[in-house]
């Protein structure tokens, strides 16, 4: 079983952070920073599997882990597990991000965390790998997202039509725009951008 | 800020946050508006919002508050509020919420939605976070989906089931049937699915066994398909026809087959086909690979198969990669058991990792080595270890050592060895000992009766190079104490004479007792060496007498700290009151030879055990804390000493003395203390201070702790007809010596 799953930079700070065992949010913290400490002391040849810490102390858990220029890919297994297999893993799991970002970089994830969490949703659940197949992952992926796209159309007018207020730049507006039955409430709208 | 501002603009700002009290206030700001927008039910941004709410939660700020709002979300119909609900409630949800439950009600409708999107997010959810209750309510739900046609779902409801299985292991009948007939799916993420659900009811229920036996021609199947298939773009991984499924499956043909005859012929034809056949140039490989060699060692397989797999362990252990090499040690180490013999042939390249420079493979170098000793390897092992000890990184040390220790007391060939072996132990890495091993030490020393002086001569001289290690000293010390008149002899059989004398033992003892670098319990070692060593060494008794005399403090906190140790048993405290005291020392102070009471700290007592004429020591202890003189003037003298400190109470006795030639009389003390203290006073002993006479005692008793305390004290006395009056402020108290 998967414990955790997490991606941090080379300075620790985390860019996706996952448990599949329930720990308090102080706990999480914590783990993330021992496993952020105890990684980074690797040097770059040595193997890319290491024991002891917090999340693994004394209990037969491991970390195995994939450093890619600026972010480290950290999961944390026990033994049922088969440590080179979680290693090509992880290298899928880069495979898809990249291959649905585009040439992923850092700030993909970090702007986009959910959809990461959602791509990770396809290929691990409750802790167990689930799909390893990148197109599959892909396909699925894609579909889920077509859906949300398709229901912000009908319903996301609300929002483009703020949005369009926003761009405008009126001078004076009224504070209440009554139209029959609708009665618009204008917000003070800061200048934006 | 505005609060319908989306989730990348947030970030923005949070980035561009340059110090960390900054991105606090601006994550503060958001949550603020965050919270308000929960509270408004406002329709239009719910899910950019509970979107923020979950990245700063990552960042490690507190996020509780979201929790209803996931709850809510799930429950709208729309998908991407669903999508972010759900993702909200893996993140912040758990068992422990009473949230959780109520989304059990969500899940259910869901799980018969009519798009598979909403369904898949109903089960991974379930999956990840489901509670005893909730997987209770929904397995039947699962159960069915388990028959669905769709094979996205099939393989979502297979992991969902082995989640209830883990929750609720009795449930696991529920899916029994199911999952037999899910091996027959073309698919290869439900053939995963099912493999795992299966390896899973089959170790929650060894019962499940003979019922999933019937599946392993199955089984051997579908491996056969992946080994000998052509290239399959789809499932491909470095040339490697889905490879994480062929370890499933060969796991599971492990646990089948084990102790089972029947199982393990069926697979014996395939597991060496896999053997042979896959290329291991890559990482795909070596795991197919691996998980083949441990399936053959673990199952009832032909001796000839059981070489095969030992060779191609061994061959990875050569390896140049070091994860290879890492896990062939992590696959031996699961084997060493069942096939010592076998794993010895490597015993060499294992004994090489051990010089290795990643952490991680010295590590499973240690262990396997540490399984590998055995009676016939034992001296060769034991010099690599312990050349492996000098160089080890620290956090293994604790575990080296004690290893070696129970591999030193298993086989060691003679107790000299063992010896040897445990003296070079407590001086490579003597800090890092457990501490039980002192005592096993004292123990096995004090049974090689034949080597006590090549033990306590090969004690001292590693003492007297250094006094670090906290476990030498004391093993050390003890020996020193037990058998010192040995050390002082000079000659020994075994090892060149030098000469010690008793000054040099008492200054090596002296040298620990004052040394910063000891321990509490090391100085009781200490300690206690001296007080043997004062029945055998007949010249220096003034030496031992006074150095004893200065640490009585600290015989006192190690009666605190050392209870079990016996020696400290024949220790007791007694107080007795300063004046009873002072007649009784001054007797025994004649016996030694007029010595002086050492000031200051305290002063022991000697019994003369009178019968026998051996000075037996027993330790009476006075507890007697600094005397400060506060005020001196006209021959009257007003001393001031704290005791009987706890957290919040000190009792201050002030002793008044006349060194004039008549008496004082009306002697009256008053005392003030801030508004904080409390303060109790006692009657005095009495107001006439007789000429020359030294107590008088007058005591207090105070609500604070010492260094907290100030008073100030008027004095007023008739001395020589004159009255006098003085005022003396105290601004320091004295510690009780013993805190």
């Amino acid at each position: 079983m998967i414990k955790a799953i997490l991606i941090f930079n080379n300075h620790g700070k985390p860019r996706l952070s996952k448990f599949y065992e329930h720990y308090s949010e102080d706990t999480e913290q914590q783990i993330i920073r021992e496993t952020f400490h105890l990684v980074s002391k690797r040097d770059e040849n040595v193997c890319n599997f290491l024991e002891g810490g917090m999340l693994i102390d004394g209990s037969d858990n491991k970390l195995i882990y994939r450093h890619y220029a600026t972010l480290y890919f950290v999961f944390c297994v026990d033994s049922s597990e088969s440590e080179l297999g979680i290693l090509d893993l992880i290298q899928v799991f880069v495979e898809t991000l990249d291959k649905c970002f585009e040439n992923v970089c850092e700030l993909d994830l970090i702007f986009h965390v959910d959809k990461v969490h959602n791509i990770l949703a396809e290929m691990v659940m409750g802790g167990m790998v689930l799909e390893t197949n990148m197109n599959e992952i892909i396909t699925q992926v894609d579909a889920q997202n077509k859906m949300e796209k398709s229901e912000a159309g009908i319903a996301g007018a609300p929002a483009r039509a703020v949005s369009a207020v926003k761009n405008m730049n009126l001078p004076e507006m009224p504070k209440n725009i009554n139209i029959g039955d609708i009665s618009i409430k204008v917000p003070n709208l800061p200048s934006f951008k | 800020m505005a609060p319908s501002v989306c989730l990348q603009e947030m970030i923005r700002v949070i980035r561009s946050a340059r110090t960390q009290g900054e991105e606090r206030g601006v994550i503060q700001r958001e949550c603020a508006a965050i919270r308000a927008q929960f509270r408004q039910a406002d329709s239009g941004g719910r899910s950019h919002n509970l979107a923020k709410l979950l990245y700063v939660h990552m960042l490690g700020y507190p996020a509780h508050f979201g929790q209803m709002e996931c709850v809510r979300m799930i429950a709208s119909p729309r998908y991407s509020e669903k999508r972010i609900g759900y993702l909200g409630a893996m993140m912040l949800l758990d068992e422990k919420q009473d949230a959780s439950l109520l989304i059990t009600n969500s899940i259910k409708n869901d799980l018969s939605h009519s798009s598979q999107y909403i369904q898949s997010l109903a089960l991974c959810t379930l999956a990840c976070m489901g509670s005893a209750e909730m997987c209770r309510d929904l397995a039947p739900e699962i159960e069915r989906l388990l028959k669905a046609s769709n094979s996205y779902i099939k393989k979502k409801a297979a992991l969902c089931a082995v989640h209830i299985v883990r929750k609720i292991p009795e449930l696991g009948e529920l899916f029994t049937p199911s999952a037999h007939s899910l091996l027959s799916d073309k698919n290869h993420g439900v053939l995963h699915g099912a493999v795992v659900l299966i390896t899973e009811l089959c170790e929650r229920n060894p019962g499940n066994l003979d019922e999933f036996r019937k599946a392993v021609p199955e089984l051997v199947q579908i491996m056969k398909g992946l080994v000998t298939s052509g290239y399959s773009p789809e499932h491909n991984v470095a040339g490697i026809s889905d490879p994480f499924l062929q370890v499933r499956v060969l796991r599971l043909l492990r646990i089948l087959g084990r102790n089972n005859d029947e199982a393990s012929d069926a697979m014996n034809d395939l597991l060496a086909q896999v053997a042979t056949n896959t290329d291991s140039s890559k990482t795909a490989g070596s795991a197919v690979l691996y998980e083949t060699v441990l399936t053959i060692m673990d199952i009832k397989s032909e001796s000839g198969l059981r070489v095969l797999a030992v060779n191609i362990l061994g061959r990875f252990l050569l390896n140049n990669d070091r994860n290879i090499r890492y896990i062939s040690m992590t696959s031996l180490q699961k084997i060493v058991q069942t096939d010592h013999t076998a794993v010895q042939r490597h015993r060499g390249t294992i004994v090489d990792c051990l010089k290795d420079q990643d952490a991680s493979v010295k590590r499973r170098a240690l262990e396997l080595s540490l399984a590998l000793v055995s009676a016939a390897n034992i001296r060769s092992m034991m010099k690599e270890l312990l050349r492996f000890l000098s160089t080890c990184p620290p956090e293994l040390r604790s575990h080296a050592t004690s290893g070696i220790f129970n591999a030193a007391e298993r086989y060691a060939p003679s107790q000299r060895w063992h010896i040897d072996t445990i003296l070079h132990v407590l001086i490579t890495a003597g800090g890092d000992v457990r501490d039980e091993t002192v005592p096993n030490l004292i123990q096995l020393i004090s049974v090689a009766s034949e080597l006590h002086c090549y033990t306590v001569h090969k004690l001292y001289r590693a003492l007297i190079s250094d006094i670090s290690q906290q476990s030498l000293v004391q093993v050390a010390c003890w020996c020193i104490g037990e058998y010192g008149d040995l050390l002082l002899k000079g000659d020994c059989d075994e090892i060149e004479p030098m000469q010690v004398t008793e000054d040099d033992v008492l200054d090596v003892l002296e040298t620990i007792l004052q040394s910063h670098m000891s321990s509490p319990t090391s100085r009781g070692f200490a300690l206690t060496a001296i007080m043997k060593l004062s029945t055998r060494i007949t010249n220096n008794i003034e030496s031992v007498v006074s150095i004893y005399g200065s640490f009585v403090c600290d015989l006192l906190d190690l009666l605190g700290e050392t209870n079990t140790s016996s020696q400290a048993n024949q220790n007791q405290v007694n107080t007795t009151s300063n004046s009873t005291s002072s007649s009784v020392q001054e007797n025994l102070l004649d016996l030694l030879g007029g010595l002086e009471p050492t000031p200051g700290k305290g002063n022991i007592l000697f019994y003369f055990n009178l019968f026998t004429g051996t000075m037996s020591v027993t330790c009476l202890c006075v507890f007697s804390a600094p005397n400060v003189t506060v005020y001196e003037k006209g021959g009257v003298n007003l001393k001031l000493q704290c005791d009987n400190q706890t957290e919040t109470a000190i009792t201050v006795t002030f002793t008044a003395s006349n060194s004039t030639q008549s008496d004082i009389t009306s002697f009256t003390l008053q005392a003030a203390v801030p508004k904080s203290v409390q303060l109790q006073m006692k009657a005095p002993s009495g107001d006439v201070i007789p000429a020359q006479v030294c107590p008088h005692f007058c005591r207090f008793s105070t609500q604070s702790a010492a260094q907290h305390l100030k008073m100030r004290v008027r004095l007023s006395y008739t001395s020589q007809g004159t009255l006098c009056q003085d005022m003396v402020q105290i601004d320091s108290f004295p510690s009780p010596a013993w805190n």
